[in-house]
């Protein structure tokens, strides 16, 4: 009778240990499997033959977008909110223009130059 | 080099000792660099190396302006790599003319990028052309970076709003218009209801017989919007222009000669001095357009206009640097 408790007690106690091992197992191959790849902080749009590419842009909050004029012609880069979420001066050649976009929306702009061109960014 | 046709009258439906199709006809020889001449109510087309043996007088006519365009002082790309050099080629052209210009109408972009630096050239080549003074509207290129304050504070004097002015010559009432200013996403050129309500005004106590002029840097008529080569509102200026016998109509922008003639209206675009941009969708993009070196000055040029008091429409000549 005794060594039947002691089994059952010992029993409960392993089966304990083990639950707990699993569980630690279990985290340690969450931990293992995919290593989360931290977001984007920074993205690109050309300027190019008149138009901005991509026209359409979807970044996480936070990032900073770099335009690149690399038109034989100069543009601008302005925002067509009220009031401009950004305006950049006017880029030659090879000049660029940053901004960081830090709340979530969509940011529609154009070239003040040559209206016709358009683009967004969607910040998430 | 006579027309084969003569020089008839053949329709005059207006009755105002204007043939329509003639004129039609000579506008289409313009590119090659002929001379149509109003005499005695009828048009005569000469070749411009005949020029020298007209009578100077009978050729003059009363007035004799030019318009240039697009200079883009400062702009260094393979298109030309020498915007001074084909401006003062262009000046050389107009001193060269049988009949010396009395002014020059410049139809924007003056400079490439607003630079101070690139007016003050612009401005000094021009000292040396025939023609006491320069006129000017402002083209996209001349407004950059400070919503055209510079370009007004050089070019504004006598002008109103965003630079828009009226003035007179021997009877012909000339309208300089702008509409580079306060362009919207997705849109054309622009004049904006101020402006227009200037030139309502402005032409309202005229008589029908005077013959206008307006000029303005982007085309005011639609020709090709997808390249944003149209002015949103110009069918409301065009508008208050109706009454009169005589309207021509200058804008420069898209570096390539085009006309169009609606009614009593001529539109006319001019060359640039700069470099040459692509046909109506023909490229990718209306971006400068390189042409083989020797072809250049053939692409580039200016536009002599006559007026002979008396007879409507004036006469509109384009001629390319060589």
């Amino acid at each position: 009778m005794r060594m039947r408790r002691s089994v059952r007690v010992s029993g409960f106690r392993t089966a304990a240990i083990l639950a707990v091992a699993l569980l630690m197992a279990g985290s340690h191959q969450v931990g293992a499997k995919a290593p989360q790849a931290a977001p984007a902080t920074s993205a690109e749009v050309k300027i190019d033959n008149f138009s901005f590419a991509p026209a359409t842009l979807t970044v996480s909050a936070g990032t900073t977008v770099t335009w690149t004029n690399r038109d034989d012609i100069p543009h601008t880069v302005v925002s067509t909110d009220e009031p401009k979420a950004f305006k950049s001066k006017v880029l030659d050649t090879d000049e660029k223009f940053t901004y960081t976009f830090t709340k979530a929306g969509a940011y529609s702009y154009f070239c003040s130059v040559h209206p016709k061109m358009t683009g967004t960014v969607v910040v998430k | 080099m006579e027309r084969k046709t003569g020089n008839k009258m053949v329709h005059d439906h207006n009755h105002d000792g204007i043939d329509r199709r003639g004129f039609l006809e000579c506008m289409a020889w313009a590119g090659t660099g002929m001379l149509c001449v109003m005499q005695g109510g009828v048009l005569k087309s000469f070749s411009m190396g005949r020029a020298g043996e007209l009578d100077a007088k009978k050729m003059a006519g009363e007035l004799s302006f030019v318009q240039i365009s697009d200079s883009h002082m400062g702009f260094n790309k393979p298109a030309n790599p020498d915007v001074s050099g084909t401006l003062q080629a262009a000046v050389d052209k107009i001193n060269g003319l049988a009949t010396p210009p009395e002014f020059l109408l410049h139809t924007g972009d003056i400079s490439h990028l607003s630079k101070p630096e690139q007016f003050d050239t612009v401005d000094q080549i021009l000292k040396g052309a025939k023609g006491k003074e320069v006129f000017y509207v402002p083209g996209e290129h001349d407004v950059l970076n400070d919503d055209g304050k510079q370009y007004l504070e050089r070019y504004g004097k006598n002008t109103k709003g965003t630079g828009w002015y009226g003035f007179d010559k021997k009877g012909v009432h000339f309208i300089g218009l702008v509409n580079v200013l306060n362009l919207k996403a997705g849109g054309l050129g622009t004049l904006g209801a101020e402006q227009l309500k200037w030139m309502e005004d402005d032409v309202r106590s005229l008589k029908h017989s005077t013959p206008i002029v307006v000029f303005a840097h982007i085309p005011l008529w639609s020709v090709y919007p997808e390249w944003g080569w149209g002015t949103e509102d110009s069918a409301q200026a065009l508008a208050y222009l109706k009454k009169f016998g005589s309207v021509t109509v200058l804008n420069g922008h898209i570096h390539q000669t085009m006309q169009k003639v609606e009614g009593n209206v001529t539109f006319h675009t001019a060359m640039s001095t700069a470099f040459p941009q692509p046909a109506p969708g023909s490229a990718p993009s209306p971006g400068p357009m390189k042409v083989p070196d020797e072809r250049l000055r053939k692409v580039l040029g200016i536009t002599d206009v006559n007026y002979v008091q008396g007879q409507h429409a004036l006469a509109v000549v384009d001629a390319t640097l060589e």
